[in-house]
């Protein structure tokens, strides 16, 4: 669902020293994701933005710190079946 | 050459033997030594001594040293007359084994003394042979299957991810199935549900699906639920009792009403979901302690960012994949074996064929499995799509 928004890639390179800075570059890239990824500045509740695997709301949220090289899954809830 | 009564009894003079006493004096104290039926099949069947295993005499040297790696374990063997036990105890004495007496009298002087017997369930001819595949497994064998045999799974949906999880789940014995889905076979189905057939257009898909599945294994007690699960019948149908429910719903409210509905029993609920190459999968087990679907995703999105597989299409065979992934955990579940993805989201990507996974954590502040629950009664989120009816 998001892939549609940066032409069907699944991986996209992107910068930032945290997750808001990350996804604010992403979106820089991609402005059309700002309407599937945002819900009041905040992140929208049915899309999960995972570091390393781990949920950044059992981390610090926006603030979670990125390193070089991590893997940052952004996760939209689906509901096929 | 000695005759078999001259080696019997040169046998019985190299092996120790107790009496039905002193073996139920050595079985009742606080560190039981390990019982041993060596009987046939049909024997072992018709009853036996409580807590025994069964080692067919023919399999002793091949299985023992599973059932006792420690050589110094305390062992009672036995056979119906005390015979055969006592030809198995000097293998076992052979085989290194320092601690193994045989029932003098066996299992019939057993039973003369009065002492207890069990007289468990056990498969018959054509069982044996339908689930040999399982009988075979260790951490399955008979009394998982009888296991299975009891289960009661409830598949919600006959559709995408209904159909590999209900085929795999009646082909594993599971004995009740219920299948909840209210639509009919369509052409588009047939890209991927394989629950159903050509012949099959325009009926029920629950009554399809039943009788594809009766056929495949007539020892499953397949339950259709011609309706659609909302606030006003998830009661009515989880009180016909289940232990594992498979979620193959494909929409959004459905699947948060079921996940309320198996927190509030304690049933856990297996999660699978799918859109064109991807696929979500794992288990909701809150009597377990683990997350429930809000922990994952406290609400769901709006209709127009909620594509169906009739919106954004979905490879044929991915559900065939997640859906069969999902029959694999409820058979683990009803066994008692091995781990479930509880706590775990499994992802996978057809285009790439890759697996991965993120940690799902309970969530203490969750709104309805959480510390303090806001939600205690069923929502029907309404969701409007392209060309269906809105649900209130």
């Amino acid at each position: 669902m998001l892939r549609e928004e940066v032409g069907g890639a699944r991986e996209v390179p992107a910068q930032g020293a945290n997750v808001r800075e990350l996804l604010d570059d992403l979106m820089s890239q991609f402005p059309s994701l700002r309407a599937q990824l945002v819900r009041e500045d905040e992140i929208a509740p049915f899309v999960n933005v995972y570091v390393e695997g781990e949920d950044v709301r059992t981390l610090e949220g926006l603030d979670t710190p990125v390193r070089e090289g991590q893997t940052v899954i952004l996760l939209p809830a689906m509901a096929g079946g | 050459m000695p005759t078999y009564r001259e080696l019997l009894a040169q046998l019985r003079s190299e092996i120790e033997e107790v009496d039905a006493v002193r073996a139920r004096d050595l079985l009742a104290a606080d560190e039981p030594p390990l019982l041993v039926d060596v009987r046939e099949l049909d024997e072992w069947a018709e009853g036996r001594i409580p807590r025994a295993i069964h080692v067919p005499r023919g399999f002793l040297e091949s299985r023992i040293e599973q059932a006792a790696p420690d050589k110094s374990q305390p062992i009672v063997l036995y056979c119906a007359g005390g015979n055969r036990s006592a030809f198995a105890a000097k293998s076992l004495e052979d085989l290194g084994y320092e601690n193994v007496v045989s029932l003098a009298g066996g299992y019939t002087d057993w039973k003369r003394n009065g002492f207890d017997t069990e007289l468990p369930r056990s498969l018959d001819t054509e069982k044996r042979a339908r689930y040999s595949r399982h009988l075979l497994i260790p951490e399955v064998g008979e009394e998982g299957q009888l296991k299975l045999l009891d289960s009661r799974v409830l598949l919600l949906g006959a559709g995408g991810l209904g159909s590999p999880a209900a085929l795999y789940l009646a082909a594993a014995g599971v004995g009740r199935l219920g299948i909840v889905d209210d639509d009919k076979v369509d052409a588009s189905n047939l890209q991927r549900q394989v629950l159903h057939s050509t012949a099959r257009l325009g009926e029920w898909k629950a009554e399809s699906a039943r009788r594809t599945l009766q056929e495949l294994n007539p020892d499953v007690d397949v339950v259709p639920y011609r309706e659609r699960i909302s606030s006003e019948n998830v009661e009515r149908i989880l009180a016909d009792g289940w232990d594992v429910i498979v979620d193959g719903t494909d929409n959004f409210p459905t699947r948060y009403l079921i996940n309320d509905a198996s927190v509030w029993h304690g049933i856990p609920l297996v999660h699978g979901s799918i859109y064109r190459f991807e696929g979500q999968l794992t288990v909701f087990d809150t009597k377990a302690g683990g997350p429930c679907y809000r922990c994952l995703f406290p609400l769901p999105p709006p209709p127009e960012l909620a594509p169906s597989c009739a919106e954004g299409g979905v490879l044929g065979v991915l559900p065939g994949i997640v859906g069969s992934l999902q029959a694999s955990e409820a058979l683990k579940l009803a066994l008692g074996i091995g781990e479930s993805l509880a706590g775990r989201l499994l992802l996978f990507d057809a285009l790439v064929t890759e697996f991965s996974e993120v940690k799902l954590k309970k969530d203490p502040a969750c709104p309805v499995c959480g510390e303090h629950p806001t939600i205690t009664e069923y929502v029907d989120y309404v969701e409007f799509c392209a060309g269906r009816p809105a649900h209130a």
